[in-house]
């Protein structure tokens, strides 16, 4: 039997190529079931405005309070999307498809936590704006794209990180539980710089000051990244 | 006969193997029982802190003991386990994960008692205590992870890897807690200069280090022990042995 003249030849695409289709699979999932991205934005709304309710607004400036709440909202919003990663795959054992196709682990996980990416920079499209609306922040100039930097680096560790535990924990008993429980402690060296920076930058610091900042983000994103994706593999053997 | 001789687990007997009585911890325990025997009515007390400062016998030899011997060894049998796939590493990790998860938590409710008194206040976000409350967080979660996870190879493998991805987590927590102020005290025995403690200070300091040292190689042996006796154990419900 030969093939169809008309169709190409079958070829095993590239890693990033891969990455690229596993992405893609997992936002046209989100994309047609718009049910974890409509519960995380749902979930960050209601967040910015029971944090406001949380403090007297005589006693802590709303700037004060804002860094804090931005962090802790991106974090807990992204826990929602790392945790249906590989939930969606349990199902069916839709898993075991994705392994049998003649596609390398590392390109797997690189497409997960692209897909991921999309997901939390989606959120934090949302939040941000609803943030400076409610906390009335100085958000002009420089000061909104200082922000959208900090969290562009920030997003990139925690979902590197996040998408590797949720692979770890999607089919325990306490996924819901546990993904939080270990991927908490290994977001607190990203949400402390970046809830630093997003203050600085709201007092209206120089760019200088964030220097040391910005670099130990860029660094967690640079280990932590090539760690999860060299670490994946051993987390599906047999 | 070599009726004595432990049978591999391959040829898993009925019963765990008979084993003589084990007299490392108990030795252990009345080293430790020494140790603060002599630092509460033999040691002098500080002229500064008070009794209070009896409290350091305790907390500096578990901080070291939890933080620079156990954790290091969780995270050389995960890379281990890993490389060579022997079982017998996962289950000493997971030992000394537990071992160090007793001897962190002394040194976090040993803190507070000490800070009360010296510094005014039981916890303060200092430096070296969200560093070591950041780990027990994470030893924390692999011990509970483990307890999550039915199947044992899986289990071994996420364990290992976790161990490894926290060995790169150190550093980093390290960096973000120096973004605040420290209060901690800095070390007065391993610094460059002379140790500024009296000798009879040192001497128990000493002591009550060996002693830590011992009792926790001791926890390690019957926690390890227990590891094997359990898998043997699930290995024949399970119809395997």
């Amino acid at each position: 039997m030969t093939a169809p003249a008309a169709s190409p030849p079958l070829a095993v695409p590239g890693v990033l190529a891969t990455a690229w289709l596993v992405a893609r699979k997992d936002l046209l999932i989100e994309f047609r079931t718009r049910s974890a991205f409509l519960a995380a934005v749902v979930f960050a709304l209601i967040a910015v405005v029971i944090f406001r309710f949380s403090s007297d607004p005589t006693a802590v400036a709303p700037i004060d309070l804002a860094p804090g709440v931005l962090w802790v909202i991106f974090v807990f919003s992204g826990l929602l999307g790392l945790h249906r990663s590989f939930g969606v795959e349990h199902a069916d054992r839709a898993m075991d498809g994705l392994l049998a196709a003649p596609v390398s682990r590392e390109a797997l996980f690189l497409g997960k936590a692209l897909a991921n990416l999309a997901f939390v920079a989606a959120v934090q499209i949302v939040a941000i704006p609803a943030v400076a609306l409610f906390y009335d922040l100085p958000v002009g100039g420089g000061v909104l794209l200082g922000i959208l930097l900090v969290a562009a680096l920030a997003a990139v560790g925690l979902v590197a990180v996040g998408t590797l535990f949720s692979a770890m924990t999607g089919n325990t008993r306490l996924a819901e539980l546990l993904l939080p429980m270990l991927a908490l402690p290994f977001f607190v060296p990203v949400v402390t710089p970046a809830a630093m920076a997003t203050a600085r930058l709201l007092a209206g610091r120089p760019m200088a000051e964030m220097a040391g900042l910005l670099r130990m983000l860029g660094a967690f994103d640079v280990i932590f990244v090539v760690a999860c994706t060299l670490a994946f593999p051993f987390t599906l053997e047999d | 006969m070599a009726a004595a001789a432990r049978p591999s687990l391959s040829e898993a007997p009925v019963a765990p193997p008979a084993r003589g009585r084990d007299l490392f911890l108990p030795l252990a325990l009345l080293g430790v029982l020494g140790a603060l025997v002599r630092a509460i009515w033999f040691t002098p007390v500080e002229l500064m802190q008070g009794p209070a400062q009896k409290i350091f016998y305790v907390h500096v030899p578990a901080a070291t003991v939890g933080l620079y011997v156990g954790l290091p060894i969780v995270a050389v049998c995960s890379a281990m386990y890993l490389w060579l796939r022997d079982e017998r590493l996962d289950r000493v990790a997971e030992s000394a994960a537990e071992v160090s998860l007793v001897f962190l938590t002394a040194v976090l409710v040993t803190g507070p008692l000490w800070g009360k008194p010296v510094w005014g206040t039981w916890w303060t976000w200092d430096a070296r205590l969200t560093l070591t409350l950041f780990l027990w967080f994470v030893v924390l979660g692999y011990l509970i992870m483990r307890g999550a996870l039915e199947d044992r190879g899986q289990r071994a493998r996420f364990s290992a890897v976790l161990g490894l991805l926290a060995v790169l987590l150190v550093p980093f927590i390290h960096l973000s807690v120096n973004l605040f102020r420290t209060l901690h005290p800095k070390a007065i025995v391993l610094k460059p200069s002379a140790p500024s403690l009296p000798p009879e200070m040192l001497s128990t300091l000493g002591i009550a280090f060996a002693a830590t040292v011992v009792l926790f190689f001791a926890l390690l042996r019957a926690r390890v022990r227990y590891a094997a006796d359990r898998e043997l154990l699930s290995r024949r419900l399970e119809g395997e042995g």
